[in-house]
């Protein structure tokens, strides 16, 4: 059995989020029969992960620093092993903006979408163009930051009048911001766990949110809120190509062992869309990840186990 | 080893929601709830608590008063007591209402835990789900969890300097009685408002009770901080104009200890023995420690006495409060207003409508200074660009570097909105007080609805396929 550390917590908006994954991890790992030391990240994380001395440290945060390759560099530079995908991977599925250049340079369908940092609209005058992009994406439009997780920032712009101060909000999260064309239609999260080193699709999961109009924040993490259909009720080419999607986007951006692909199939046309790929997807007892895996037949101690091992050096 | 069943992720979801009863649909904790944790981070200026400030609370007089519980009514502060409280403590209760010149018997009252299960048992008696309840825009943010739990349908009505528009509450009566709809009590708080700051005028004091007393409404008046007043002559309470509809609602927690969850409750006697059997249900009785302790420090041979324990807050209050508005005349834009409150724990500030104060909490969490965005105060979405600053809970260079700093965010975003509409000169300070706001019927705002403006932005409409 191993020495685990669970990486949790932490400064981002996500802190509660991943204090609850990060509980749910310790739970499991110490029921495989491993150590476990549970360290809430903050300015000693250096200090603790060497005292820790851990055989691998299981990355259970979620947004800037945890999901986005910051804390998988410093574990490559202290030769800790660790879960998940690898620094490079992080840094490009956790900037929405590189990810979706990265899919449509592939060919994978992404919502039509521009991006901009402060500058250009201080700087370089970029709201005089905003007229031109507003019909290029044609109305709604939604506005995100290019970095933040669950749902926190993203605005829906109904007119131009909306737009200034949608940006304004989605500023709030951080210094880039996108806009996208909005696609009406269904929740779609396809799971990515890899067997015998071959990515595989779990079974989809959609997500219904029971009162909000949208899959908000509050929506994400209260139990009750949202109604999980899993494995979603699709046609199966649909669904065949969804997690034919997912996979790739996986692979393309080079991700390990695990990850999420959120998707939208749009009402009107039934196409499907790619929005992001989460590198440290949710693993909350609402989460969509652990999900999937139970529908899959792999309970959470499973998953988790699976996880662990495949970041363990080799005996 | 955990000896913990193994767990199935979706059978956890499936078989605890499946037994939720249906009001915890509607059943809401404090808006953005994640972000307001990381608010109690050591190295965040919170303005966003509503706490006051027990540190000023001697050490000493703590250890002293225990003693003397121990000594004097040890086996009875660790025994359950009766459902309406110690008699010990409703003394104290009737000398602290005294000092608001309001005249009660001790069988009159029924001591609580805090003063939220008052609004909690008020809810239990008077609510059947789909009941009206009217309280003021903005509403006090810890009742709007326990109207949702009751299921009520809450209907708010716009506050100004002066408090509760009595105007605009008869035009809603009116409206909600052409509807079918008869509301069972009106929720306020007439002193020093939480969250907006603001203090109901004599005259709508008046109004209120007229009101009330007319329609056969009840009245739930939740007075936490009436006696911690900085300036300006006392007003009398509700309850000591009208004891005939208004539930009056005090507690401890302002003027000795929030710790010692005390408060109580005064109403009509059939209102009062239905609350008393709502208590029973819910928690037997307070606590009896509590209740020998506040008995003990208001039966304290020496002084301080508990009156010059609360001019002591009233000094350092009043302080914070007046850094506060300097702090803001100087940091914040001109674009946004303020109220002036005459005491309690809160200003209330609203910003252009552009700006959301959710995103700008996270915004002002990455400059590690905290307060409560607008909307926690409403039921319906409103309140998106305004925000509840708290002056009694910190100190005062802590008071001027936070609102120095929310200042500096919220300059950032009205020159951003300017770039974003070619509008220049935005984002600079005001440098003198602050227009008073919420709604103030003297200076009309030319710009368009907050809230309908604002409510295009966050919600749109989706339908489902399939």
């Amino acid at each position: 059995m191993a020495k685990v550390a669970v990486l949790k917590g932490g400064r981002s908006l996500e802190r509660q989020v991943s204090l609850k994954s990060g509980a749910r991890v310790e739970d499991a790992l110490a029921q495989l029969g491993h150590q476990v030391t549970a360290i809430d990240v903050g300015r000693d994380l250096v200090a603790r992960l060497e005292a820790a001395a851990p055989d691998v440290a299981f990355v259970a945060l979620h947004g800037p620093d945890g999901e986005d390759g910051t804390v998988q560099e410093l574990l490559e530079v202290m030769g800790i092993a660790y879960t998940g995908s690898r620094v490079s991977a992080c840094t490009r599925a956790a900037d929405k903006v590189l990810a979706k250049h990265a899919m449509r340079a592939d060919g994978i369908p992404t919502p039509d979408f521009f991006a901009f940092n402060e500058t250009a609209f201080k700087e370089l005058g970029a709201a005089q163009a905003l007229p031109k992009i507003e019909s290029r994406l044609q109305f709604p439009i939604v506005v995100k930051p290019s970095s933040q997780g669950s749902a926190l920032g993203i605005k829906f712009a109904r007119t131009p009048d909306d737009v200034p101060a949608a940006l304004v909000a989605a500023f709030s999260y951080g210094r880039k911001v996108l806009l996208e064309r909005y696609v009406t239609g269904r929740d779609l999260a396809v799971s990515i766990l890899e067997q015998d080193g071959v990515p595989t699709a779990l079974p989809i999961v959609e997500a219904v949110p029971e009162q909000e109009d949208f899959y908000d924040f509050e929506s994400r993490y209260e139990i009750g809120r949202t109604r999980f259909v899993c494995p979603a009720e699709l046609e199966p080419a649909v669904a065949e190509r969804a997690s034919e999607l997912a996979t790739r986007v996986y692979e393309l951006l080079g991700c390990s062992v695990f990850a999420r692909v959120d998707l939208m199939l749009e009402e009107t046309t039934g196409e499907l869309y790619t929005l992001e790929l989460n590198p440290i997807p949710g693993l909350t007892e609402t989460s969509l990840f652990p999900q999937a895996a139970d529908a899959a037949g792999i309970g959470f101690d499973e998953l988790i186990g699976r996880i662990v091992d495949a970041a363990l050096p080799a005996a | 080893m955990s000896s913990k069943h193994p767990r199935s992720t979706v059978r956890d979801i499936e078989r605890y929601a499946a037994l939720f009863a249906d009001r915890t649909k509607v059943m809401k904790s404090s808006a953005m709830r994640d972000l307001m944790a990381l608010t109690e981070r050591d190295d965040v200026i919170s303005l966003a608590g509503g706490l006051p400030d027990t540190t000023t609370f001697p050490p000493d007089s703590y250890a002293s008063l225990m003693g003397t519980v121990a000594a004097q009514s040890c086996a009875r502060a660790l025994q359950y007591g009766p459902t309406e409280g110690l008699q010990v403590v409703k003394h104290c209760i009737v000398d602290v209402m005294a000092a608001e010149n309001m005249t009660v018997e001790t069988d009159e009252l029924l001591v609580t835990t805090g003063g939220q299960q008052v609004i909690d048992l008020v809810c239990k008696t008077l609510l059947d789900p789909g009941d009206v309840v009217v309280t003021e825009a903005p509403t006090y943010p810890g009742a709007v969890p326990t109207f949702c739990a009751y299921q009520a349908d809450v209907v708010q009505v716009t506050l100004d300097r002066d408090g509760l528009r009595t105007d605009e509450l008869e035009e809603t009566l009116d409206r909600l009685e052409r509807e079918g709809r008869r509301p069972k009590f009106i929720y306020t708080v007439p002193n020093f408002h939480n969250p907006a700051g603001v203090t109901l005028s004599l005259a709508r004091r008046h109004e209120l009770v007229r009101i009330a007393s007319e329609r056969e409404l009840l009245v739930l008046e939740d007075n936490p901080y009436g006696l911690l007043r900085y300036e300006g002559e006392p007003l009398p309470t509700l309850y000591s104009l009208d004891q005939e509809f208004v539930i009056y609602a005090g507690t401890f927690s302002k003027i000795l200890s929030p710790g010692v969850r005390l408060g109580w409750a005064v109403a009509p006697a059939p209102v009062l023995a239905k609350m008393n059997i709502g208590k029973q249900a819910s928690d037997l009785c307070s606590s009896s420690i509590s209740q020998y302790f506040v008995g003990a420090y208001f039966n304290a041979p020496q002084p301080p006495s508990w009156e010059d324990y609360v001019r002591s807050l009233i000094d350092i209050y009043r302080r914070r409060r007046d850094v506060m508005l300097d702090a803001l005349a100087e940091h914040f834009p001109r674009e946004a207003d303020w109220t002036h409150p005459e005491g309690g724990l809160f200003i209330w500030a609203t910003l252009p409508d552009y700006i959301d104060t959710t995103d700008l909490l996270a915004r002002a969490l990455q400059d590690h200074v905290a307060f409560v965005p607008g909307r926690a105060a409403y039921v319906d979405g409103r309140g998106g660009s305004s925000m509840r600053l708290n002056f009694s809970g910190v100190g005062e260079d802590a008071i001027r570097e936070g609102v120095r700093r929310i200042g500096e965010v919220v300059r950032e975003q009205v020159a951003l909105y300017g770039t974003l509409t070619g509008t220049p000169g935005a984002g600079t300070p005001r440098g003198a007080e602050g227009r008073w706001l919420v709604g103030a019927p003297t200076a009309p705002s030319a710009d368009p609805p907050v809230d309908e403006e604002l409510a295009k932005v966050l919600r749109l409409p989706r339908k489902r396929a399939g």
